[in-house]
């Protein structure tokens, strides 16, 4: 399989000594990690250190995985180039492409996971967000997003079904659809929690939807198609919102503006119900060009700000909970609700739908795999250190006092600051006041959701950058209206993609289910999909226990679940083609990923330790009930009724998961051993060798060999070298 | 100078293709390549409305994640 001579390549003494000083770099940035102990780090080692590793990550594993063992193939034409029709499958040049993956890659996950994973220091969940995007998460999105374009672009259900087998693919496609209600539930939860109590953040947050409808009104009638134009125009109202947000707090409005959770999740159920049913150009549209830019902006100028600042982190390197296991962030030990936790940053199953999407319509060339699966990959990892980084920099203290339910830390600031004494940390009522005055808010206690703890991380970045102490609060609401703004995007569209998939099944009952324009099936299909998600979020505020506390990490098992499908769907490729030799590269991620999600279900199920095992937590509490005894942190009957039946619903949600995804896998492992015995009986559904005649560089930067064959080519014949370059062409 | 100039056309166009602002030139261009420099065309206005129509059909295209 070693092809000939031209794989011999010379040893460049140059780039020997450059990647001996980037792995030098990286392994400063781990040692200065790991044995800091009792001093407080600087976050430029951890910058270091991810950065350094990615390097090498990129520049060899990913390097091995495209020539070895995908062995993509610069002759061969993608659907791109084959089925250009210049619309969706067009071919997109590499950078654009890089953009447009990364911005669809990159959401409200990586951010809100390790900030919740901090409370077992940083050091573990760096180190799986570094480590599991090398070996897990970007070899994940760079291989489906390979078999995905050898296949015009199917979707990942769709392999499923075609390659594993109509058993495995109707798992799949049912534990997608339970998988997008858990998600939806949680990131809706996340908003409640950080707009709760806050009549700027709420201000704000409900001016962008004039705003959308404006820039949707102007794009569909004033001037179609002048996106930049209109994006600008909605940031700059955008910025006033959020300026006007604190007159708003300050005015006699603010009463107006001070939400309870029960009537946000009220108000978030109609929203996402109206605007999964309005036409895409009203609202959905432009509220996906305002978080668009507002994600790659403010993502950018939190790298800036963490590189210029580089904060000191202030959070231990590893905590006492990382051993015990008994935190008040999220209950469990640190294998496996670690990996669990911090999900989306490391390994997201949710990318293999991205990469099995648009994206493989629109790639040049097979060669630049690499750089758009690989390389988005790692840039939503760094994401995912910077947020890290925002929740370690700001005071432990603090940190838990906002991250521990109300049900454990009291609603007062000096029930909280003694709850966190007895975490072992330490912070002064006063100093808590203080903490929520300096962002104007009532009480940051609570703030469960990683959001507002993202926030004051960043608003201690960007205001040391921007503005002092007196642009804290700004900032603050800045953080807090950026992730609103794309959850609530992600709530429509979810809805949408939710229905579809509703509407798809119930079709093969009723027909006229599938008629997307067929009004009464799209009302009661958006209904029971908003419905669906809707009652976990309406559990999720009322819980006792906390709700972040109970459906995260059921929302993690979920992801991780779905990138297990996601990886047996590569593996089993990888064996049916007939690299069964290679098949580790996606075996491992895959043994490991599903070693810690089942662990992570059945203890979930199983444990006998009522903080982790939802039955043993259902049993204790109804015992309870039958003595007549009310357990804290439940405050009446009423409470430990919600608990039982809150429980039961967890419970026999993780069990239907975990089944679903061995179902899956066992269906898989079933398709390949078959294709290890009889090579022959293997049917691949490969779109057939088209020789390309594009000629375009595999990386960001063309090499001076890609320079030289681009430079032949416009020699032989210009008009050949222009065909579907596109608009490109000038730039380059 | 010209580096400056270079500069900002190459945001400008790096911008107008993130956005797909430029979906409806280079459509045009894909069917005058194909079909002859006189080949109907649909105006600006109605190519895209078909193109925000055609994600109501499927909304799995141009999905985000989470």
């Amino acid at each position: 399989m070693r092809s000939t001579a031209q794989q011999a390549r010379r040893i460049n003494p140059r780039s020997v000594v450059i990647w001996t000083v980037v792995a030098l770099v990286g392994a400063a940035g781990w040692a200065v990690l790991a044995l800091a102990r009792g001093e407080e780090v600087s976050a430029a080692w951890m910058v270091a250190a991810a950065l350094g590793s990615y390097a090498i990550g990129y520049r060899f594993y990913a390097r091995f995985i495209a020539t070895r063992v995908l062995r993509v193939d610069k002759s061969r034409a993608t659907p791109a180039e084959r089925l250009n029709n210049g619309i969706d499958f067009h071919p997109t040049d590499r950078r654009v492409l890089l953009g447009h993956h990364f911005a669809a890659i990159a959401g409200a996950g990586p951010l809100v996971g390790p900030v919740l994973a901090a409370q077992m220091g940083y050091l573990p969940g760096t180190i799986w967000i570094v480590a599991g995007v090398i070996l897990a998460g970007a070899v994940q999105d760079m291989v489906t997003l390979f078999f995905s374009m050898r296949r015009d672009g199917k979707s990942l259900g769709q392999m499923a079904r075609e390659e594993i087998g109509p058993v495995g693919g109707a798992a799949a496609l049912l534990a997608v659809l339970a998988i997008m209600i858990i998600l939806l539930a949680v990131l809706a939860l996340v908003v409640v929690n950080a707009l709760a109590e806050s009549p700027w953040g709420t201000f704000s947050i409900g001016m962008t939807i004039p705003i959308a409808l404006f820039m949707g009104f102007y794009l569909r009638v004033l001037r179609p198609g002048r996106i930049t134009e209109v994006s600008l125009i909605g940031i700059a109202l955008l910025l006033f919102a959020l300026v006007s947000g604190r007159w708003v707090a300050e005015s006699s409005w603010a009463g107006t503006f001070t939400l309870d959770k029960p009537t946000l999740v009220v108000w978030i159920l109609v929203y996402s119900f109206v605007a999964s049913i309005l036409p895409v150009w009203m609202l959905l549209a432009p509220r996906d060009y305002l978080s668009t830019f507002m994600k790659i902006g403010t993502i950018g100028l939190l790298a800036v700000g963490v590189v210029v600042t580089l904060p000191t982190l202030k959070m231990e390197g590893i905590t006492d909970f990382a051993g015990v296991g008994d935190g008040p962030v999220f209950a469990g030990s640190l294998f496996p609700f670690a990996f669990i936790t911090i999900a989306c940053g490391a390994l997201s199953g949710f990318h293999a739908l991205i990469s099995s999407g648009t994206t493989p319509k629109m790639i040049q060339k097979e060669t630049q795999v690499r750089m758009i699966g690989y390389g988005s990959m790692l840039m939503e990892s760094f994401v995912a250190v910077m947020a890290m980084v925002a929740a370690c920099i700001i005071d432990p203290g603090l940190y838990f006092a906002m991250n521990a339910p109300a049900g454990v830390i009291g609603d007062s600031v000096q029930s909280a600051s003694e709850a966190v004494r007895s975490f072992g940390y330490s912070i002064s009522p006063e100093q808590l006041a203080a903490a929520a005055k300096a962002v104007e808010e009532s009480s940051l206690l609570s703030r469960t959701g990683g959001a507002p703890t993202l926030a004051i991380g960043v608003s201690n970045i960007f205001s040391e950058v921007v503005g002092g102490s007196g642009m804290r609060a700004f900032w603050y609401h800045f953080a807090i209206m950026f992730e609103a703004l794309f959850i609530l995007t992600a709530l429509d569209a979810g809805t949408r993609v939710g229905r579809f998939m509703l509407q798809d099944m119930l079709g093969n009952v009723y027909k006229p289910f599938r008629r997307i324009s067929w009004w009464p099936g799209l009302l009661i299909s958006s209904a029971v999909v908003v419905g669906l998600w809707g009652y976990f979020l309406w559990v999720g505020v009322h819980e006792p226990l906390g709700g972040i506390n109970q459906l995260f990490p059921l929302f993690g098992i979920a992801n991780q679940l779905l990138a297990a499908v996601a990886l047996a769907v590569c593996t089993t490729l990888l064996v049916k083609s007939g690299r069964l030799k290679w098949a580790w590269v996606t075996a491992v991620p895959l043994v490991w990923d599903a070693v810690v999600t089942l662990t992570a279900s059945w203890q979930k199920v199983f444990s006998s330790d009522p903080k982790v095992g939802f039955f043993q937590q259902r049993s204790d509490y109804q015992d309870a009930i039958e003595a007549g005894k009310v357990i804290a942190p439940a405050k009446n009957m009423d409470d430990m009724h919600t608990v039982v039946t809150n429980s039961t619903v967890d419970g026999v949600l993780s069990a239907l998961f975990a089944l679903l995804v061995v179902v899956v896998l066992v269906d898989a492992a079933r398709t390949c051993v078959k294709a290890v015995r009889d090579p022959r009986s293997a049917t691949m559904h490969e779109a057939p060798y088209e020789k390309s005649r594009l000629v375009e560089p595999a990386g960001l930067f063309p090499t001076k060999e890609e320079k030289a064959e681009r430079a032949a080519l416009a020699a032989a014949g210009p008009a050949e070298g222009a065909r579907g370059g596109g608009s490109g062409g000038e730039a380059r | 100078m010209r580096t400056v100039v270079r500069a900002v056309s190459w945001v400008r166009w790096y911008v107008r293709e993130l956005t797909d602002e430029s979906a409806y030139e280079r459509y045009v261009a894909h069917v005058r390549h194909h079909q002859g420099p006189a080949a109907p065309v649909p105006s600006r206005r109605e190519f895209e409305r078909r193109r925000t129509d055609a994600r109501e059909g499927d909304p799995r295209e141009g999905f985000r994640c989470c």
